[in-house]
């Protein structure tokens, strides 16, 4: 099945083999003729293989605030393949021990990728079984590691993770880019977050004189403003999201929620409503 | 007139167009390290950026590598940090090997030899280490992305260096003026290096929200943190 519409009408190309699927002798030079086979798409055995991607299916922003009691994360579900809503019921965050979470924004397959990394790593440490369980800290060195060597070899995973943990009484929020960048801080935004959400979270932030005097349901209104504000305005959102604490007891991701919003003004607009 | 611009027509250039991912990024933020007669100052700001975002306020920049020698980087952040770590595993290779610290010209040297070693795929990053040498003496040490270094009395790097060097020059080097050059104290060149900080701050979207200053005396290494603008 072509899925490429610029080939329809086309007798199909014996030059280019778009799914890498047998080898193809190249008696003539190869001179790339079309933008898709630079990019990647269009390599046949023989061919130097092209790192460079880009995202397919992505997450949009995942937002993470630290508060009294420990760290709260949330994300919606949706999962888009460029502007077309696709899968809507996609868990963007996941429990990776008893204390920690990885909330992931951009390529989807990518986050799958490193979920089952995550999961391999804590078989290993189960394996080990010497009483001690890797802290937050360590899976986001470890995270950080992965996403540094990835971009390193011009291969990069196109995530943005953030990491929420709770370890021995210390919260711990930080963030890693496709480009292995580490950061933490008291709140993270990613995507369109980091414009539409960081400036609400930072100032309620300050407003309270620090996240350790925001409260539990203080955070969750927070996160719930700012999941609204990201919905109205970044397109590629969706009003069905999840929110992740993190305390001292452990991990709780809840059921997915929308917020309520308010359209009627539209009912005023010429070629809306009126 | 007419005959160029038909030939363009008839033989029209199409150039590939090439996505390339850029593994690199300017995290901002601005260091300086001055040298004393027995002390070293290294000093940078916290802020770390990515375009006219900030990532966060506290993203320390400076590393204490032992009593006696400070690392300070800017550049891109997930190299400066990857190369903190080869210098601190290194250094722990070598006090296991020789039983003792490598001393602040030995690292200097180190940094310099592994900065060249990716030199066709450079760390992006600007290094200053501080410290004492072995007779006491404050040192200060500069770098560029590849390895070429020397020994200095006093440099910063980073995104306000063309702001902040000039002044240095003036006040540390004593150029262009016909003052005795001395050797200045410690609490001189503290306020120095606060007031190019917060005039930096002024002037540079990219340093600002906290200082954190290391300074190095024969007792050890002291951290003082102050607050900066945050805008």
């Amino acid at each position: 099945m072509d899925h490429f519409p610029t080939n329809w009408g086309n007798p199909r190309s014996e030059d280019v083999d778009n799914y890498n699927t047998y080898p193809v002798a190249s008696h003539i030079a190869k001179v790339p003729h079309s933008v898709t086979q630079i990019a990647g798409y269009g390599h046949s055995n023989g061919h130097p293989t092209s790192h460079t991607q880009q995202p397919v299916v992505t997450g949009t922003s995942v937002l993470g605030l630290k508060f009294k009691g420990g760290v709260m994360m949330a994300a919606d579900n949706l999962a888009s393949y460029g502007s077309l809503a696709r899968f809507r019921d996609v868990e963007r965050l996941h429990q990776v021990t008893d204390f920690t979470v990885i909330g992931a924004s951009g390529d989807i397959s990518d986050f799958q990728y490193v979920k089952h990394l995550l999961d391999s790593q804590m078989i290993k440490e189960y394996n080990a079984d010497d009483g001690h369980t890797l802290a937050t800290h360590n899976i986001y060195e470890y995270l950080w590691r992965v996403m540094y060597n990835r971009r390193s070899k011009m291969n990069p995973l196109w995530n943005t993770f953030v990491l929420g943990g709770v370890h021995n009484g210390e919260n711990f929020l930080g963030a890693i880019d496709l480009k292995g960048t580490p950061y933490q801080a008291p709140s993270i935004a990613t995507g369109f977050g980091s414009h539409l959400a960081q400036p609400i979270l930072r100032k309620e932030i300050e407003s309270r004189g620090g996240e350790q005097n925001i409260t539990e349901e203080q955070a969750i209104e927070i996160l719930k403003k700012s999941m609204k504000v990201l919905f109205y305005r970044d397109a590629r959102s969706m009003n069905k999201f999840q929110l992740a604490k993190i305390t001292a007891e452990g991990v709780t991701i809840s059921e997915p929620m929308s917020v309520e919003t308010e359209w009627s003004f539209a009912e005023k607009i010429r070629g809306y409503g009126a | 007139m007419n005959s160029i611009y038909q030939a363009a027509i008839d033989h029209p250039v199409s150039v590939p167009i090439e996505h390339r991912f850029d593994p690199y990024v300017d995290n901002g933020g601005t260091l300086l390290s001055i040298a004393g007669e027995d002390f070293c100052v290294v000093a940078a700001d916290t802020r770390q950026s990515e375009g006219y975002s900030i990532n966060s306020r506290y993203v320390p920049k400076s590393v204490k590598l032992s009593d006696k020698t400070v690392i300070s980087m800017g550049g891109c952040y997930a190299d400066c940090l990857t190369l903190t770590k080869r210098i601190q595993q290194s250094m722990e290779w070598y006090h296991h090997a020789h039983g003792k610290t490598m001393s602040t010209a030995a690292v200097a040297q180190m940094l310099s030899i592994m900065l060249y070693q990716k030199r066709f795929f450079p760390f992006y990053s600007w290094c200053i280490l501080g410290g004492l040498d072995e007779e006491g003496k404050g040192a200060v040490y500069t770098y560029d992305p590849v390895g070429s270094y020397e020994r200095e009395s006093c440099r910063c790097a980073g995104s306000a260096s063309s702001l902040i060097q000039p002044f240095l020059d003036n006040q540390i080097m004593f150029k262009n003026q016909e003052t005795l050059k001395k050797n200045l104290p410690l609490d001189h060149v503290l306020r120095i290096t606060k007031d190019s900080f917060t005039s930096a701050t002024e002037r540079d979207i990219y340093t600002g929200d906290y200082l954190e200053i290391f300074v190095i005396t024969k007792n050890g290494v002291e951290i003082q943190k102050m607050d900066l603008k945050k805008d």
